[in-house]
């Protein structure tokens, strides 16, 4: 069963998402932008394949391609969800 | 005015341990890199250079050419301290097969999980061209960048190519090498299932009672530069390119053609590329895998192309010491040979003990012994022989 759909949920799960593909812990808020964490498209697609084994959320490209902060991207994924 | 080209950096991480020191120190004194039949890199420990998320962007091949490169280039001087503009510094680093464990553990979560499971960096992960790639991004290099695929010549092929790109002016630089990391359940099986690993996990060339090679991996990568551009600069230089030979046997998908003729083709055109006669040449690194085929083929390709002096100078193999590195094997046996040249002693083929008939050059046994020819700088070739037939032959000078 996939996990429910909460903000908080989704959080846990983009921020240890974040720290596997190499994100340090310590720099994570809603308000850093994925720019600052050197976050790019490669490592969006991974995230994508971590939400949506997680919560059944499927991600694409177009989805992701205006996101700019880690809180939009948590947003996006509880929005999708909804 | 022809173009010449010089080593001004070497870097190399074996199974003897991380730098090119320990590979000629420990080779040079009779060491084996060599444990339970593989040559594995264990000191190799990717997260001591690399950050976490460059690690996992790269399969193990490519994070030891990033390791080995970032030693070269540092001995070099450093990209800043190289006064060519970044279009003219390259990066050609050859592979046997690249990122084959990335490629089964894809291959793995796909059958187990579906389609969706394949990580989106399987690609760049498991491209031959990786390592060239990750050296280039990493130094911000701009010039001719490209990976080199020819089996076990690749590391021979990658150094001779970038050595023409520098003489035909395309570039000032060029970081070239090998890289191989294949130590995984395709190849090991495939390997052996062809039966050219030693079933007993022994290196030992030219020995009567060598039964195949042993798998190792490692990266081996040097900084080519235009000598007068690296005389004027200061650089140390620690040898020459001096020659390039490469053809084809033509002749079967895995096995040498018996007689070595075209081997001892690409071993006289890298002679002659280099200026030099059979007499020129002071010490042979022998391809030397340790199979039954190549030794023998080898052997008569040495005395086809050198003549009366194949039978008066050293040869030896690196692959005694570490086993065979595949694509990387050409390159670190490179750094080898300038190594030994510098000096001018000649490591032993570790291990070897038994003679067989035609087998009779002087393969070093026991121990280094010295290089003799006066007091100039010494000539060695450096041969690399891969499955398809395919002969690469370097001649240095130090």
């Amino acid at each position: 069963m996939p996990t429910d759909v909460t903000t908080d949920n989704v959080e846990k799960t983009i921020y240890d998402g974040l720290v596997e593909l190499g994100t340090e812990r310590g720099d994570l808020s809603r308000e850093a932008t994925l720019e600052s964490l050197d976050v790019d498209s490669l490592d969006l697609v991974e995230l994508a394949q971590i939400v949506e084994d997680e919560f059944g959320v499927e991600l694409r490209g177009d989805d992701v391609k205006d996101v700019k902060t880690v809180g939009e991207v948590i947003d996006l994924v509880v929005s999708k969800a909804g | 005015m022809s173009r010449r080209v010089v080593i001004t950096g070497v870097g190399a991480v074996t199974p003897l341990g991380v730098g090119s020191q320990p590979l000629i120190e420990r080779w040079s004194a009779g060491e084996s890199g060599i444990e339970d039949g593989f040559g594995r890199c264990l000191e190799f420990d990717p997260l001591d250079f690399l950050s976490k998320k460059e690690a996992r962007r790269c399969d193990r091949f490519a994070q030891m050419a990033i390791v080995a490169a970032a030693e070269a280039i540092d001995q070099a001087g450093g990209v800043e301290g190289l006064p060519y503009e970044p279009h003219r510094i390259g990066c050609v680093i050859g592979t046997g097969i690249g990122g084959l464990p990335s490629l089964e553990e894809n291959q793995r979560k796909m059958i187990e999980r579906g389609e969706k499971a394949v990580s989106p960096l399987a690609v760049p992960l498991m491209m031959g061209n990786a390592a060239a790639a990750a050296v280039a991004m990493r130094h911000g290099l701009h010039g001719h960048t490209y990976g080199v695929v020819s089996a076990c010549a690749a590391g021979a092929h990658a150094l001779g190519d970038a050595s023409r790109i520098i003489r035909a002016g395309d570039a000032d630089v060029v970081v070239s090498g090998g890289a191989e990391a294949a130590i995984s359940g395709v190849a090991i099986a495939a390997f052996a299932a062809m039966e050219a690993t030693s079933p007993t996990g022994i290196s030992r060339p030219f020995d009567a009672r060598r039964d195949g090679f042993v798998m190792g991996e490692g990266a081996g990568i040097l900084v080519l530069e235009e000598k007068d551009a690296a005389e004027a600069r200061g650089a140390e230089i620690l040898g020459e390119l001096l020659g390039y030979g490469a053809t084809c046997d033509g002749y079967h998908l895995t096995a040498p053609q018996p007689e070595g003729t075209e081997a001892a083709r690409a071993i006289s055109l890298a002679v002659a590329d280099a200026g030099l006669t059979a007499v020129d040449i002071d010490y042979v690194n022998a391809h030397g895998t340790s199979t039954p085929l190549n030794d023998r083929s080898e052997t008569m390709a040495l005395k086809l192309a050198l003549g009366e002096r194949a039978g008066d100078i050293p040869v030896s193999s690196t692959k005694s010491s570490i086993g065979h590195l595949l694509g990387a094997a050409g390159a670190v046996e490179a750094i080898a040979t300038i190594e030994a040249l510098r000096r001018r002693e000649a490591p032993p083929t570790v291990g070897w003990e038994e003679p067989e008939e035609g087998l009779d050059l002087d393969y070093v046994p026991g121990r280094s012994k010295p290089i003799e020819n006066g007091e100039g700088p010494l000539v060695a070739v450096s041969n690399s022989f891969g499955f398809g037939g395919h002969n690469a032959v370097l001649c240095l000078a130090a």
